[in-house]
């Protein structure tokens, strides 16, 4: 098997193309995807191999990008369409409300929303207003809709090669803190996807669970490195992947193995996936528990410029202080 | 660069039927005595259809909805033009569009009495269903317009929207999409003159709808929207040069909306009995009816047949749909729509649904619920109630 150390931009490329090979139905379309490639080249070169029509530079305009992808969808095109930064679907996001979601329930199944939405999110890059939000529960709370964010290179192809070929509607969240500080081997001749609605244990153990996902997953195993290899500390590591539908059973296994429990994420709090597993958790694992849960996230503030962005996003100091307040409970 | 002036494109307009009924027989496209009546018909069977079911929603047997009457021409006008092939993406006011693409009355009736189950027709039938937000859908028609380009098939995507939709972001986005992409679609607007209270002259500036095209590269053309054949000939041309790769067009169709915009709406708080006698006078249908009769394709006799058999439809589409309600149709169904693979948690909520509302015939108490009243513009019965 012979692999290629690839980011996760040239990773994505490659799902892209291979997707593009594989089902001539599918096209790229949105702002500035063709001729420049995306901003963050993403979609770099798939206009030379697949031309204009397949790799569209479209107006400036991301509720008709959007929507033309649900029409594309319904007709029965794949589209895979690029907004340029997640701050930007907020113009087409009626489109994801009223129509992508919907489409499955209200002509019973007569049509589907084959499409994949892409955009990168999530802060740590010292970007301008509105390229750093992480507003992924917004779209959590749309029933319908699949909602992913990859954690890696291997993980980010494999997923979106899945939800190019999902049925249902997805919205693909791509960490950009991430897209080009981590390279990891992708098996290249290998056709690897993963499935949608699973979540990966990144790390097996028995003392202790940290649940977490997309570019927190790299801060919670740097975090727990030194203390797994000095300490014999023991935790298991779930890496959520798809945020909805949520994978109940790995996370509730993991609870009734360990009893002890930490959420990290960087959105806001408030209506946090945390507070969403964490009420799953009492749902069906309350006398599992050994410690109150302990979850540590972004703050309920609009997110600041980006000189004081690092006291938003969960550091290794913080994860550390929530495992400690759970293991000495 | 010199003081000039920039060309714009003219906006064509067209008339054909005049109120009295008489014909500009140059403009008159041929079509034969029994397409016709066939137009005819549906323009009639979508007013009967209409005022029949104002009757069971004011009797709490449906819910909600907007009527159509006063706007049969611009609505089986256009639906005359279109193919098989051409996608038809509704906003929520295409009752004589629907009935000309075979909508059955009874799955017409399921819809009003709230349930999605007759929607299952749908494939393969080229119509997207309703869209109640409104614009949105003109981006669905860029989209579907794009695969037909794509796929290089002679068809057209054609939506419909109103007044009000030319204010929204969608609608022009969908038009510069159409524009730049030079892609087969017809955006077929009904002016109906009112945006629930809002008149067209607080909804634009422009001295016409159809001109706003211009600023998108894409024709545009205006047409006495109750006058079905100049409606007819506008979309036929529009549909033709999309279907023969020359681009988007969008149709102006001046028409007006004689009832309620929804049963819950009351025109008197914001209109005068003046305007509406105004329109009375233009009606679609009464002019179109003084011109069969003049050509003698239609007499009172055979007025009365169609019209008994209009009647017996409707009835019988309205009984069937009453008693699929009275079927004990499955109350969680929606669960199964969701996704393709229903998530386990979600399975848990239906079962969990199922226990809860289990012997509780929760299906019946909504439809029983209706509270006969007015005032609230453009919702359900939950205003009414407190109005």
């Amino acid at each position: 098997m012979s692999t290629k150390r690839l980011t996760m931009v040239e990773s994505l490329n490659l799902a892209l193309f291979e997707e593009m090979r594989r089902d001539p139905n599918v096209l790229v379309l949105g702002e500035d995807v063709g001729v420049n490639g995306g901003v963050f080249r993403v979609t770099k070169d798939l206009i030379k191999e697949f031309g204009a029509d397949r790799s569209v530079d479209t107006p400036l305009a991301e509720e008709a990008i959007i929507g033309a992808s649900f029409g594309l969808a319904v007709y029965g095109k794949r589209p895979v369409c690029e907004i340029q930064f997640d701050g930007f679907i907020f113009e087409g996001f009626d489109q994801i409300e009223s129509h992508m979601r919907r489409i499955r329930m209200r002509s019973r199944g007569s049509f589907t929303c084959p499409m994949v939405l892409r955009a990168p999110c999530g802060g740590g890059i010292r970007a301008l207003e509105h390229h750093n939000e992480s507003a992924e529960m917004l779209y959590c709370h749309i029933p319908g809709v699949v909602v992913v964010m990859p954690s890696g290179p291997r993980n980010a192809r494999a997923l979106l090669k899945a939800s190019i070929r999902s049925n249902d509607p997805v919205i693909f969240f791509e960490p950009k803190a991430i897209y080009r500080s981590i390279r990891e081997d992708i098996p290249v001749d290998h056709d690897e996807v993963a499935p949608l609605g699973k979540a990966h244990i990144a790390r097996p153990g028995s003392q202790f669970t940290v649940i977490t996902y997309g570019p927190m997953l790299k801060v919670t195993m740097d975090a727990l490195k030194k203390r797994i290899e000095e300490k014999n500390w023991d935790p298991e590591v779930i890496d959520l992947l798809t945020l909805s539908p949520l994978d109940n059973e790995t996370i509730l296994e993991s609870v009734k193995k360990t009893g002890r429990v930490v959420i990290v994420h960087e959105a806001p709090r408030t209506g946090g996936i945390a507070a969403e597993i964490i009420a799953r958790i009492n749902e069906f694992a309350f006398f599992n528990l050994q410690a109150p849960i302990e979850r540590v996230t972004g703050w309920d503030t609009p997110y600041p410029f980006f000189a004081r962005e690092l006291t938003y996003i969960p550091d290794a100091p913080r994860i550390m202080n929530a495992i400690e307040n759970v293991l000495k409970y | 660069m010199p003081k000039g002036t920039i060309t714009l494109e003219s906006i064509e307009t067209l008339s054909i039927l005049d109120e009295h009924g008489h014909v500009d027989e140059k403009l008159l496209p041929k079509l034969t005595p029994e397409e016709l009546l066939k137009a005819y018909r549906f323009m009639l069977f979508g007013r009967r259809l209409d005022e029949q079911a104002m009757r069971y929603q004011r009797q709490g047997r449906i819910g909600t909805f907007g009527p159509n009457i006063g706007q049969e021409a611009a609505q089986v006008g256009s639906a005359m033009a279109l193919a098989d092939q051409d996608w038809f993406i509704p906003s929520f006011r295409e009752l004589g569009v629907w009935l000309w693409r075979g909508l059955s009355t009874q799955a017409y009736f399921m819809g009003h009495m709230g349930f999605e189950d007759a929607s299952t027709n749908l494939k393969g039938a080229g119509n997207l269903p309703m869209a109640v937000p409104v614009a949105t859908q003109c981006c669905h028609a860029a989209g579907i317009a794009w695969g037909i380009k794509i796929d290089k098939k002679k068809a057209a995507a054609v939506v419909y929207f109103g007044d009000g939709a030319t204010s929204e972001g969608s609608f022009h986005e969908a038009l510069n999409f159409c524009g730049t992409m030079h892609l087969p679609a017809v955006f077929f607007c009904q002016n109906n003159q009112w945006a629930i209270s809002t008149p067209l002259k607080k909804q634009t500036a422009s001295g016409s709808l159809a001109q706003k095209a211009v600023a998108y590269g894409v024709k545009g053309v205006q047409v006495d929207g109750n006058d079905v054949f100049a409606v007819y000939v506008a979309a036929q041309e529009a549909l033709e040069r999309a279907r023969n790769g020359k681009g988007a067009t969008l149709i102006e169709a001046l028409t007006f909306r004689k009832s309620v915009h929804t049963t819950a709406d009351d025109p008197t708080v914001y209109r005068t009995i003046e305007e509406e006698r105004l329109w009375e006078s233009k009606d679609p249908l009464s002019r179109f009816k003084k011109y069969l009769e003049s050509k003698n394709f239609l007499n009172e006799k055979k007025n009365h047949e169609l019209e008994e058999k209009i009647a017996q439809e409707i009835k019988q589409g309205y009984e069937k749909a009453e008693e699929f309600r009275n079927s004990n149709p499955d109350p969680l169904s929606y669960f199964d729509y969701v996704y393709e693979r229903m998530p386990a948690y979600l399975q848990w909520q239906k079962e969990t649904a199922q226990s809860q509302c289990m012997g509780r015939n929760m299906i019946k108490g909504a439809t029983e619920a209706a509270v006969a009243g007015s005032g609230a513009a453009a919702v359900g019965q939950l205003e009414e109630a407190a109005d």
